[in-house]
């Protein structure tokens, strides 16, 4: 494989390109509404009637407005359907040929899609993500290339720290610093690891991108793997995940053929190869030394850092590993530069964010927007506010690890630092709404038993001390509770924060002290009302 | 071997380049707490309780498996890790049935030595009072899941001195478990070499010896650590 193969391949996909295109979302969200089947019936009718050398009907990865699935896209004419059956099919191909189909039409001018800018997500519900010539039609793996024959390993370090890309997982450790850590740690042999263990509840950026431009995280994590030194690659994805799972493969193996995966890639003697790992289950092996110990074939628990994988990771080797959209990222910083990429965002918080955003909001889906977006554009006008006309009462980002943004809080814009001083954090992106309905003790308590049964059980405070305070927390709700029961959960979370073993634990109490912070009213109305049959005072709900 | 200087409590402290804290806690007579560390075999920062301040950083470090470092202040025994102690304690004789007064290692066991020289008056958390059951299938030993605090130094031991692989963790959270094999009764196990090791390492009265009764089990660690440097270190003399 040298660029001209590449060129000839992007050259044969795009000339081959036919008139109208057709784009029917195959992503998870809308197969569970039976895309698969609009996708078929689409294809029948375009056969039967003909159309074959006009239109063509594509699987493409997530249209991001989930909530509408199944989705179908019609270009050039700019059209989106929403909620397709197949007995919608005719009216679609109908209306390619002039005339209006009697099909629910999206409005592409919503702020939903006009805000996004999309980075990460600029493939995904174009491409095929089943082959890997559709994504080397947009200038998939050009920026390998460009690194393996015209950068040193240092250039693309550099690269990496230069465009301030942080770490999308959660953490925000600035990427480039990472690189740098694996590539000066003399070893021989190293390997790059990819953490597509998403496991917060509502949050799945990470699948939808694995499961609309697998290739982007495997070309990122190639030319990751140039810029340390490491020839084997590992995707750790969750068996909860099988689509995704199934297009890995499919991208791998394609690649492979391809001589874009395998050894002396485009003519170089760099080689790498990827083989996926599957999770069993565990959240807690999202951790990095979990997932590392998870994927050399043993119990999923964390060990204690330092050393960091950077330095001792998997079977001792330095190890680099990031999250799948921060290796989706790097495809695109190559091609279009650090600079540009520094450009985009605010002072510490470079580039865009994918969000998922779920929960008690009209437009449930997937966004991707600058960092520094506020968070009052994101919910209200690209999310549509609460359905209903309901107030928005919080929003909740970090998932288990992550807290409660108080509507009085809507204009702070999204970006790690700013998150981080509400007592919440950017977190892998889940972003859940919730409305005047929800009651903030009983959000405590989910996210409560979420970490006491994902708890691994290898540390004490962990373990034990997240049973203490989800049965202290459902005292509360129960309204059972004493001031002491409160003293002594606040304790908790402080012990629990502090001397846990891994972030799982250490970052357990975050829901139960960001709504306590912001909602501690809420807690205290449940304190006050004693299980005697005295009446509630007012506004307190009843459970 | 270079050797590294450091300040534990005041206190001015040479170690050696690859300790940890905690040896060089040891070495100066400076006592940290600690459950799941035992000489001779690795680490696993598991109890939390050897948990120590660093000046300059915010986290706490766990004594067992951090290494010491030039120029290092550590503090091992401040009121804020007393009171995290503590707390420990009591959440681990919370979450099972540590019934001193009919348990075999009354007396001796490290988890109630712990409790007491930690100031640990009273449990201020509910207990969980769960069914865990016994499983005296082993026709030498007993294993009574209701004392255990999943420390895993038996798990470590069988593995890393004796190097038969029986014992594991089952389970995730509170529902872990120490098992046999493939999660079999004890005696049924086909890798168990019934050297007893595990039961020497128990530091409470999870794991003991058939037929002793409340009190009655003693144990000799040092005897896991004379076999480790025997064989690693070629040394054979039984430290006292």
């Amino acid at each position: 494989m040298i660029i001209d193969d590449l060129d000839a391949i992007a050259e044969a996909e795009r000339s081959s390109a036919k008139k109208t295109v057709i784009r029917c979302c195959m992503a998870a969200g809308c197969m569970s509404s039976h895309s698969e089947a609009v996708k078929t019936s689409l294809e029948k009718i375009v056969r039967d009637s003909g159309l074959s050398e006009r239109i063509e009907v594509r699987g493409v990865g997530c249209m991001r407005l989930c909530c509408q699935g199944p989705l179908v896209g019609v270009d050039p004419d700019g059209i989106i359907y929403e909620k397709v059956t197949p007995e919608d099919a005719p009216a679609v191909i109908i209306a390619t040929q002039g005339g209006e189909a009697n099909v629910k039409r999206g409005d592409p001018t919503h702020p939903f899609y006009t805000k996004q800018l999309s980075i990460v997500l600029a493939n995904s519900g174009l491409i095929d993500p089943e082959r890997i010539e559709s994504y080397i039609a947009v200038d998939g793996y050009r920026a390998l290339h460009a690194v393996l024959r015209e950068m040193t390993p240092n250039d693309v370090v550099e690269s990496a720290i230069k465009s301030g890309l942080r770490g999308r997982g959660g953490a925000g450790y600035s990427t480039g610093l990472k690189w740098a850590t694996v590539a000066k740690t003399p070893a021989a042999q190293k390997y790059v690891v990819c953490n597509a263990d998403e496991g917060d509840p509502g949050a799945f950026m990470d699948r939808s991108v694995l499961e609309s431009d697998p290739h982007s995280v495997l070309e990122g994590m190639a030319i990751a793997a140039y810029a340390v030194g490491a020839n084997q690659g590992y995707i750790y994805v969750r068996a909860e995940y099988p689509l995704a799972i199934k297009r890995l493969q499919i991208a791998i193996k394609q690649a492979r053929q391809t001589g874009l995966l395998g050894s002396g890639i485009f003519e170089s003697p760099f080689s790498f190869t990827v083989d996926i790992r599957i999770g069993a289950g565990a959240y807690v092996c999202g951790e990095e030394t979990a997932l590392m110990a998870s994927i050399e074939g043993r119990r999923g628990t964390p060990r204690p850092r330092p050393p960091f994988p950077a330095e001792s990771g998997l079977w001792g080797c330095p190890t680099l590993i990031n999250n799948v959209e921060t290796f989706a990222n790097i495809p695109v910083i190559i091609r279009k530069g650090a600079e540009w990429f520094a450009s985009i965002g605010t002072g510490l918080s470079k580039g865009t964010k994918v969000f998922a955003l779920a929960g008690k909001i009209e437009n449930t889906g997937l966004i991707e927007v600058p960092m520094g977006t506020p968070l009052r554009q994101i919910v209200e006008e690209m999310g549509g506010g609460a359905p209903g006309g309901v107030k928005i009462k919080a929003v909740q980002t970090g998932g288990p690890s992550g807290g409660c943004i108080p509507a009085s809080e809507l204009d702070t814009p999204v970006d790690y630092e700013s998150l981080t001083r509400l007592g919440s954090i950017m977190g892998s992106g889940g972003m859940i709404v919730m409305d005047e309905s929800t009651r903030m003790p009983e959000i405590a308590r989910f996210f409560m038993e979420f970490c006491m049964d994902e708890s691994c059980g290898k540390c004490i405070p962990c373990r034990t001390g997240t049973v203490q305070m989800h049965r202290l927390l459902d005292k509360i709700v129960r309204r059972e509770a004493t001031p002491e029961d409160l003293a002594k959960l606040e304790e908790l979370c402080d012990m629990v924060a502090r001397t846990s073993l891994c972030g799982l634990g250490q970052n357990a109490p975050n829901p139960i002290l960001s709504t306590l912070r912001f909602f501690r009213n809420e807690y205290l109305e449940l304190l006050q009302a004693q299980p005697d049959g005295k009446p509630a005072p007012a506004g307190a709900n009843a459970t | 071997m270079a050797a590294k200087t450091l300040i534990i409590d005041g206190k001015q402290v040479s170690a050696q380049d690859d300790a940890t804290i905690l040896d060089a806690a040891t070495d100066a007579g400076i006592k940290i707490p600690t459950l799941c560390h035992l000489g001779g075999v690795y680490d696993v920062g598991a109890c939390r309780l050897c948990l120590v301040e660093v000046a300059g950083a915010k986290k706490l470090f766990s004594a067992c498996t951090t290494r010491v470092a030039e120029g290092m202040e550590v503090h091992t025994d401040t009121e804020r890790l007393r009171k995290y102690r503590r707390m420990t304690l009591e959440l681990l004789f919370a979450e099972r049935n540590h019934v001193c007064s009919v348990c075999v290692s009354n007396g001796k066991c490290e988890l109630q030595t712990l409790a007491w020289q930690n100031g640990m008056e009273h449990v201020g958390y509910d207990y969980s009072f769960p069914r865990w059951g016994v499983d005296a299938t082993h026709h030498l030993f007993g294993l009574d899941h209701n004392r255990c605090v999943l420390c895993q130094r038996c798990v470590r031991v069988c593995w890393h001195i004796e190097g038969a692989g029986t014992k594991n963790v089952a389970g995730r959270g509170a529902r872990s478990a120490i098992i046999d094999d493939l999660k079999q009764p004890w005696g049924d196990s086909e890798t168990c070499t019934s050297c007893g090791k595990c039961v020497l390492a128990c530091p409470t009265g999870a794991l003991f010896n058939k037929g002793s009764t409340v009190g009655e089990m003693s144990r000799d660690l040092n005897k896991l650590e004379y076999i480790v440097n025997a064989r690693l270190k070629k040394q054979w003399i039984a430290l006292e």
